[in-house]
């Protein structure tokens, strides 16, 4: 198996973008991707796109074609493939195009997301959503998405200590870092009340426990370690890739408030990567909810079980604390276009390792981590990249 | 959902009609036609649940998809039925009445209408024992 780096990443502003079609999008983040890898498209082998609803959110299906062809690739023929698992349809595309080269097979890959949200009302936005669970025996019962995280906060609650104020704490510090962070979404800072104090959606998950809907895609490529340098002065090595899945309704899982994949994808990356949890600088973690942040440090064992409300309340996420979580403003502040979060995700991770996320850099960063959650937890992607 | 997408689960939704493995004994509702302990060597035969369990969570859905917005708030939970399988369902009470541990039993509701002219849902609900 051949080492693989990031050579190039590129990001769209997130936000409710009206005047931008599904194809602006990607064209926009792959061309800042290309230009800074100082590659062209004749340079392309592949393309991976993670993609989760344009079939509902657009009506458009054949996502691989269209934009390998919007991108300008139609007559080099180049495979173009679209990759789908919900909200965690960006992080499977990065990992399918780090296979593909570390095989060999290919050379310079793209892995990108897209989606385009806004298109349509939000009650079409949120039905959609809920494809992300099992339609037939959760949403057909009237189970919101926001309802099954709710579902998971308070067997949360019911079990170990979290108070409302903490679980605020998330989005405020999310929304911190979105404020550093010039492609968010959101980029104000708001406080514990104005989480408290927001419409109530599904209790106890309040509206600014929730992360948006949004439009937005970004772009990265890969290549051969050996080959990095052709290209960038700074490429950043994969240290690790790592995939998991698990029942696709909540109410079968082992535990409720543990996601199980979350945990054995965190476990794989890190023997693959052969790093330990106090080497890792930063992380972006799937925070779709602010419950789900809760958790997923948890369960890639940043903190022990029962103890993230007060790890959160006491900074240690924060820019400056222990383990800077969601450096980007996570999905609550930076947005959540859902196919392109998991490239998001390492487009962040990828600025902080070569020191260029200005307001909200982290000092000195060598060993980033990325976690990127499907459904309920049906499907986890973990990678670890590092410095080279 | 069409017609025939909810048509056929019928007898699953109205009786709570799920499956069990003869070869271990382990229950499934939703049904499932595949145990994923024994796989190959199971043996699924139809089971019909008693229709009583406990509350494992909840939540109150105060922002709803369109069908499910006349209902709103309206309570959902996870019930883990006697016989040991979770499912997701609603439990007909005040929506500040629900807490984990409740014991709840089956009952028969309409579930979502499609459409003024279309189809209507039904299927099994929980209430409160007590």
């Amino acid at each position: 198996m051949r080492d693989v780096a990031v050579i190039g990443v590129g990001c769209t502003k997130f936000g409710e973008k009206w005047a931008c079609s599904f194809r602006d999008l990607f064209v926009e983040a792959g061309s800042l991707a290309l230009k800074d890898a100082h590659l062209a498209g004749e340079n392309i082998d592949a393309m991976y796109v993670g993609n989760m609803s344009a079939g509902r959110f657009i009506a458009q299906e054949h996502i691989g074609a269209l934009i390998a062809d919007y991108a300008g690739m139609a007559t080099r023929h180049i495979p173009s493939t679209r990759v789908e698992a919900a909200c965690a349809s960006g992080g499977l595309a990065f990992r399918q195009a780090v296979i593909a080269v570390a095989s060999g097979m290919e050379d310079i890959v793209v892995a990108a997301g897209v989606e385009k949200m806004t298109d349509v009302e939000p009650g079409i936005s949120t039905d959609a959503l809920t494809g992300a669970a099992d339609r037939e025996w959760e949403g057909f019962m009237g189970a919101t998405f926001p309802g099954l995280y709710a579902m998971i906060a308070q067997d949360y609650m019911h079990r170990y200590p979290l108070t409302r104020e903490q679980l605020a704490q998330v989005a405020v510090k999310n929304h911190y870092n979105g404020a550093r962070n010039p492609i968010a979404q959101f980029q104000q800072e708001i406080t514990i009340d104005t989480v408290i104090r927001s419409t109530m959606v599904a209790e106890p998950l309040r509206l600014f426990d929730c992360s948006p809907i949004t439009d937005g895609a970004a772009a990265v490529i890969v290549a051969p370690l050996e080959r990095a340098r052709e290209f960038t002065d700074t490429p950043i090595r994969v240290l690790a890739s790592a995939q998991a899945s698990d029942t696709i309704a909540l109410h079968d899982r082992r535990d409720i408030s543990t996601l199980d994949a979350s945990v054995v994808a965190g476990q794989r990356a890190f023997k693959m990567a052969k790093v330990t949890r106090k080497e890792i600088d930063m992380v972006e973690v799937h925070d779709c909810f602010s419950i789900a942040e809760i958790c997923a440090i948890e369960d890639l064992g940043f903190c022990k079980k029962g103890t993230a409300g007060r790890f959160t309340a006491d900074g240690e996420t924060a820019l400056g604390g222990k383990i800077p979580v969601n450096t980007s403003g996570g999905l609550k502040a930076c947005g959540h276009p859902v196919g392109a979060t998991g490239i998001k995700q390492v487009c962040e991770i990828v600025q902080q390792l070569r020191g260029e996320a200005g307001k909200r850099q982290i000092d000195g960063a060598k060993i980033g981590m990325t976690h990127n959650v499907g459904g309920t937890g049906a499907t986890v992607a973990v990678h670890i990249l590092g410095r080279v | 959902m069409s017609v025939a997408r909810f048509w056929r689960k019928i007898p699953q939704r109205y009786n709570l009609l799920g499956t069990k493995c003869e070869t271990c004994g382990r229950h499934f509702f939703p049904p499932r036609t595949f145990c994923p302990d024994c796989r190959r060597a199971g043996k699924i035969v139809d089971h019909k649940f008693a229709g009583s369990g406990t509350i494992v969570t909840y939540s109150v859905i105060h922002t709803a998809s369109e069908q499910y917005e006349a209902l709103t708030p309206y309570v959902i939970a996870i019930v883990k039925l006697d016989e040991g399988p979770q499912i997701t369902t609603q439990i007909v009470c005040r929506p500040d009445h629900a807490k984990i541990g409740m014991r709840v039993k089956s009952v028969f509701r309409r579930i979502a209408t499609d459409g003024e002219s279309g189809i209507i849902h039904y299927g099994t609900k929980f209430v409160p024992v007590e």
